[in-house]
């Protein structure tokens, strides 16, 4: 289903009066391709997707469908599809005609609209609720109208604007599941906004990361995740403890840093020369209880803080004149503790210093 | 232990609704019943009758001013309705400059119906400026007959309601969730599909209250009508023949009679629209928040 397209090329810059929320976002989509903008709230995420569906005017640049110039063209007339946070279902119409709205504006005949809305309705599991108002369903329902009242158009492009938002937790990942098998199935083209680093990286072949209208990082879940450009991507995908350091050679391809008279060896990355100043960030469950073999990066502290988290905990320990570093782990700890903690070396990631 | 909490809130609730309570039947039940009462006793120390209720409904001269009442009230309603809705519905997303075009466009309200007419008088009487300055020009040979008939009490009406009107729709129409517009866009829809197929089925419940409201204070309409209408003849309304009986011809009953048809015309009128806005309403309220 679905027109597919081949790629979509965009570079546009937003300026509300002096402030710039988008400074020259360079991207391109590929078709069937899934991008997610990721990013916390103020990052420009929605505005690019707002002004890629034609809602809000860019103040310079281009947006290319294929060989199709699409910038200038009136929202109604790209032939997107699009989903919203709060739904946005027409309250004064039941489901078969919310999702039929489109197809009746097409002048399709009747009897195409109504075997198209059925199969999309079963397509998004509410056969039988057609005669319902959209104020007699629950949040997780009336998203899946919104989703089935874009996709029956069969839309070049789907845009998501933080459509798993006003869901509770549980609902989010089965709707998220369900939005990642839509876009499968359909071969659909989409680009999903969210400030949920997990909703990004389940449902992403390439995540697009942002801070103040500035583009910090593209990359597939695993580039995002594993390998963060900086570190602002590194502390938005929950890497924890960050330490200052200037770096000097090692042994067995590795590098050091020293730290306020800590030392931590890490695996050596390319752009990274003994000397340079550097930031070594790892995750808290990255980090191991008790002595490494050789000795190398552990460091004896004292329990400060112990957040329970159902399965393991996160516990602050103190590390004299380092200040804190956040693990996690299942062993029972608790607050005073002396406890020996481990940095693996190849989890420690080298980042830039700002 | 639940009931005795129950019937313990009703008592503080009733207790606080006493003062409007009194208020209500002191200003409005009393002078009302009185009135009904009146109507029905033409003479004091006579039987009760419909004598009243007969002379109005057999002598044409008072029974058309339903009819004209009717002529001023209905297009005006409909004019002001209509334009307030024009200019809420353009000033939904903000404009520049929008606390001032907005006290511009309520000041009126403060003005008070007197000064308004005179104003009408003063710029679209006879020898208003307007007549001035058209002759002036040249482009008239005879001064346009603005005041002292129909078109000036509609003129004093609409100044008079529009603001009224115009903040009222503009709170109802600014209340419904921007998104719908925006979804509906991307579905495909141009902004007058927008307008026909969301937004005024949305707007609907709100324009028939609107639209009441007006009905009501235009079908009441005394002071423009005699300073800025002909009372004697085109704009003789309801309102006039009812303050004729009772300050011309010292008929309070026959003045009274008069008053509680009136009401019942407003009421005929208000229940119509009440019954056409419940068939919009069903569907909207069962709609999703954020309204």
């Amino acid at each position: 289903m679905g027109d597919s397209i081949d790629k979509l090329r965009v570079s546009i810059t937003k300026r509300y009066g002096g402030k710039t929320v988008l400074d020259h976002l360079l991207l391109e989509i590929r078709g069937r391709e899934f991008v997610t903008f990721l990013g916390p709230s103020g990052c420009g995420k929605s505005t690019a997707l707002g002004i890629i569906a034609g809602l809000i005017p860019p103040t310079e640049g281009e947006i290319w469908l294929d060989e199709q110039r699409v910038d200038d063209l009136l929202p109604e007339k790209r032939g997107f599809g699009m989903v919203f946070q709060n739904y946005a279902l027409f309250p004064h119409l039941t489901v078969f005609d919310n999702v039929a709205f489109g197809l009746s504006l097409q002048r399709k005949p009747a009897d195409e609209i109504k075997e198209r809305v059925a199969t999309m309705l079963s397509l998004v599991r509410l056969a039988g609720y057609e005669d319902r108002y959209p104020g007699q369903l629950s949040g997780g329902q009336q998203q899946r109208v919104a989703i089935a009242r874009a996709l029956v158009l069969h839309p070049r492009l789907m845009l998501f604007d933080e459509p798993l938002s006003n869901l509770d937790a549980k609902l989010r990942i089965e709707m998220r599941a369900e939005i990642k098998q839509l876009h499968n199935r359909l071969g659909l083209t989409s680009i999903y906004v969210t400030h949920d680093q997990a909703e990004a990286l389940s449902l992403s072949d390439r995540i697009v990361v942002l801070r103040e209208g500035v583009l910090m990082q593209v990359g597939t879940p695993q580039d995002i995740h594993d390998r963060p450009a900086n570190v602002f991507v590194a502390d938005f995908m929950g890497f924890r403890n960050f330490f200052n350091v200037k770096l000097a050679p090692s042994a067995g391809g590795c590098v050091e840093g020293t730290a306020k008279g800590l030392t931590l060896r890490a695996r050596a990355t390319a752009g990274f020369a003994a000397g340079e100043d550097a930031v070594m960030a790892i995750r808290p469950d990255d980090i191991r209880v008790g002595k490494s073999a050789d000795g190398v990066n552990t460091f004896r502290g004292k329990v400060e803080l112990v957040e329970y988290l159902g399965r393991g905990q996160e516990v602050a320990i103190a590390i004299e004149s380092q200040g804190r570093i956040w693990l996690r782990t299942t062993e029972k700890t608790a607050l005073g503790d002396n406890v020996e903690i481990t940095l693996p070396p190849d989890k420690l990631v080298l980042l830039p210093r700002e | 232990m639940r009931n005795d909490k129950r019937s313990e809130l009703d008592l503080v609730a009733v207790i606080c609704l006493l003062p409007s309570l009194l208020y209500v039947v002191v200003m409005f039940v009393y002078p009302f019943i009185y009135g009904v009462y009146a109507s029905l006793q033409p003479m004091k120390g006579e039987a009760w009758s419909f004598k009243n209720y007969i002379s109005f409904f057999t002598d044409p001269y008072q029974f058309k001013t339903i009819g004209t009442t009717f002529a001023l009230a209905l297009p005006n309603s409909v004019v002001v309705v209509l334009f307030a809705l024009f200019v809420a519905y353009g000033m939904r997303r903000g404009i520049w400059f929008e606390r001032t075009i907005t006290t511009i466009l309520v000041l009126p309200i403060s003005l008070g119906v007197i000064f308004l007419s005179e104003g009408i008088l003063g710029l679209y009487g006879t020898n208003g400026w307007l007549n001035q300055i058209l002759l002036g020009a040249g482009l008239i040979k005879e001064p346009l007959e603005l005041t002292h008939n129909f078109i000036g009490v509609i003129l004093s009406l609409f100044m008079q309601q529009f603001p009224f009107c115009f903040l009222m729709l503009l709170g109802y129409i600014s209340g419904i969730d921007p998104s719908l517009e925006s979804s509906a866009r991307m579905l495909g829809a141009g902004p007058w599909t927008v307008f026909r197929r969301v937004m005024l089925p949305l707007i609907a419940p709100g324009l028939a209250i609107a639209f009441a409201l007006v009905f009501v204070m235009s079908f009441a309409v005394f002071p423009s009508a005699v300073m800025v209408g002909q009372p004697a003849g085109s704009t003789r309304t309801i309102s006039i023949a009812a303050y004729q009986q009772a300050f011309e011809q010292y008929d309070m009953s026959y003045a009274s009679a008069i008053a509680v048809i009136m009401g019942l015309c407003q009421m005929v009128a208000l229940i119509a629209i009440v019954l056409m806005r419940r068939r919009m309403v069903i569907a909207t309220t069962m709609g999703v928040g954020k309204r």
